[in-house]
């Protein structure tokens, strides 16, 4: 038995489903992030983790216990909140002990407790301060460690660093990271930042409108997306309008050059119009990339600090464009504008989609 | 003269009509008080009367009283209606303003009404008399203390510091005493004097159920002599400023505590 168990959840407000038989088993210590864009339900779930809210439908088990009906004061459940919570009148010290001292922990022993995980925190000397004293940064630490101070079987992260700025935000995921294994606590990430999601997680649970569209590691649902949605949403991708050639081996026509897909094409028939999805990484300028072979003159060179993007155009002046991206070699110079060009890509790489699916984020082309 | 020196001018002009509207009926009737010979007879002898400091006292027991019956209902209902039935805010706001529609006069009438006959004849006793004063008082502080209680929720993020505590595991009595009571200081004390004010002013309900109470002891001083009633006002306005200028700087420390969620 997993050590935190979702079956069949499902929430209803009036006719609208917010959240519609979602399904998960995270095993102990495990960090699963909750990844999609704004309204997909996924603040919801947490909350039905932590109890704010309840299930129209299904279970929720903790360790064996079913906690769906339990009050949130019951399940043992420590959360981060996006807006951090602290209580204003309050110390930090005082923020972070309420938990212990709610449980009647002994003066002494609240006293040790705060002391160790002010240290872990990195803020031995802030204990006295209040959180009006205390920058953003700081102020979500002293959170986290509030949530760690009542050794929840659970904890819940709700966009906890989406209100700091970039660099904050890239060194304080690898310290919740970095807590987090060292306390070994099953923990539920809710964020809409994709690379958040891919780079905290052992496994990614994407979602949209409510529903799950696929649950893997950061690299299964990068590599290998199992929706329209999750290949659009995750990562950036170039989207072309192709023509069945045949539906049976994959065989397919962009813009007059034909290229094979990674598995049978099941979304139209032969003459049918698909969309194919290409990751610009996953093209190579020149033909040691793969066996796909795309021709055409570039049209524009971004230089992007590490990486360079290209974008090629694949027939005529109005024709689908590709963009590839590269990393940036200073011994190398990137071909010319209008220079003809031959990338390529292998097989796998090229994953077909629905006709017309539209890019839910960072389409790189489009066409 | 340029734009911005103008509109200062405009603005101070006003401020001093506004501040004069105030000023002036004050600095009438304190110069009045001063008409007494001598000048300060009128505060001497207010002053060594018993029935001042008893009256006074009374005055501000029963509104000590009602400030705590007023905060028991005002916080937990203000704070339950914004937690969990938003959509009940503008009844409970009408209600709260019913005591500005209903006169005192009646208010009272209706209490007498009610009260003096069984089962309920809390008239027929001095403690029965002041809990109705009470109970009178708190329905008139309605509108003052669920005005500030309901404003001071607006600047903290109820819903989230309810959530976060109930996280660690409190209840919600905890939760009242320990997160939103104490968020709500300054509020609760605006609320607090403001009711304050108006129980030691108050003169019909109090006169009406037979309380000596500063209100109907200002009126009875005031129908044989001329200076004292003045004096007696002047003084229990100085009390109050008193009492206001506490809430300032009370609310000095707590202001800066404010959370602001974001980065700084």
């Amino acid at each position: 038995m997993s050590f935190l168990e979702l079956t069949g959840i499902q929430k209803r407000f009036g006719e609208v489903a917010a959240v519609a038989d979602f399904n998960l088993a995270a095993e102990r210590g495990e960090f699963v992030s909750f990844l999609g864009p704004s309204g997909c339900g996924k603040t919801t779930t947490l909350r039905m983790i932590a109890g704010f809210e309840q299930p129209t439908a299904g279970t929720i088990v903790i360790d064996g216990a079913d906690v769906t009906r339990r009050p949130p004061n019951r399940r043992n459940v420590g959360m981060v909140f996006q807006s951090y919570a602290l209580f204003p009148n309050m110390t930090v010290g005082g923020n972070i002990g309420f938990g212990l001292k709610v449980r009647k922990v002994s003066t002494d022993k609240v006293k040790a407790k705060v002391a160790e995980l002010l240290t872990m925190i990195h803020l031995p000397d802030k204990g006295d301060r209040y959180p009006y004293q205390l920058s953003g940064g700081q102020q979500q630490r002293v959170a986290l460690a509030r949530a760690l101070a009542i050794e929840p079987q659970v904890l819940l992260l709700d966009e906890p660093l989406s209100a700091l700025d970039a660099k904050i935000r890239v060194a304080l995921r690898k310290e919740i990271r970095s807590i987090q294994r060292q306390f070994g606590i099953t923990t539920v990430y809710v964020t809409h930042d994709q690379e958040e999601a891919l780079s905290l997680s052992d496994r990614v649970v994407v979602m949209s409108e409510g529903r799950v569209e696929q649950i893997g590691t950061p690299a299964e649902i990068y590599n290998f997306p199992a929706t329209p949605f999750v290949a659009s949403f995750v990562g950036t991708l170039n989207l072309v309008n192709a023509k069945v050639i045949e539906a049976a081996t994959g065989r397919l026509s962009v813009a007059g050059q034909e290229v094979v897909a990674a598995k049978p094409i099941s979304e139209a028939h032969d003459g049918g119009s698909v969309t194919l999805a290409l990751r610009p990484e996953s093209i190579e300028l020149g033909e040691g990339g793969g066996s796909n072979r795309f021709h055409g003159p570039i049209e524009d060179v971004s230089f992007l600090g590490s990486i360079v993007r290209m974008r090629l155009r694949l027939d005529g002046t109005d024709g689908p464009t590709i963009s590839l991206d590269t990393f940036n070699d200073p011994n190398l110079n990137p071909p010319a504008i209008g220079e003809i060009v031959t990338v390529s890509f292998p097989r796998e790489s090229s994953l077909v989609v629905g006709a017309g699916t539209k890019p839910e984020i960072d389409v790189v082309a489009e066409a | 003269m340029n734009q911005p020196k103008r509109s200062r001018l405009v603005w101070w002009v006003v401020f001093l009509v506004g501040v004069s509207y105030f000023a002036l009926p004050l600095l009438g009737t304190f110069f009045f008080s001063l008409q007494a010979q001598p000048i300060y007879a009128g505060y001497t002898n207010i002053l060594k009367d018993p029935g001042f400091y008893n009256s006074l006292l009374y005055s501000f027991i029963v509104g000590l009283i009602t400030i705590a019956v007023s905060i028991l209902i005002i916080v937990p209902t203000a704070f339950w209606v914004r937690l969990k039935l938003p959509w009940l805010r503008p009844y409970i706001e009408f209600i709260t303003l019913l005591p500005f529609v209903v006169p005192p006069i009646i208010l009272v009438f209706g209490l007498l009404n009610t009260y003096s006959h069984p089962p309920f004849r809390l008239t027929a006793s001095n403690t029965g008399s002041d809990v109705l004063l009470v109970a009178a008082y708190v329905i008139l502080s309605f509108p003052y203390m669920y005005r500030a209680v309901d404003s001071g929720l607006r600047t903290i993020d109820v819903r989230t510091l309810t959530e976060a505590s109930q996280s660690l595991g409190a209840g919600w009595v905890r939760i009242m005493w320990q997160v939103i009571f104490p968020n709500l200081r300054v509020s609760i004390l605006s609320g607090a004097f403001l009711t304050l004010a108006i129980v030691v002013g108050e003169y019909t309900i109090a006169t009406f159920l037979g309380r000596h109470a500063f209100g109907p002891y200002l009126s009875l001083i005031g129908g044989n002599k001329a200076y004292e009633p003045a004096a007696g006002s002047l003084i229990s306005f100085g009390i109050t400023w008193i009492a206001m200028g506490l809430l300032t700087l009370i609310g000095r420390g707590s202001r800066q505590r404010v959370q602001v969620a974001g980065a700084r």
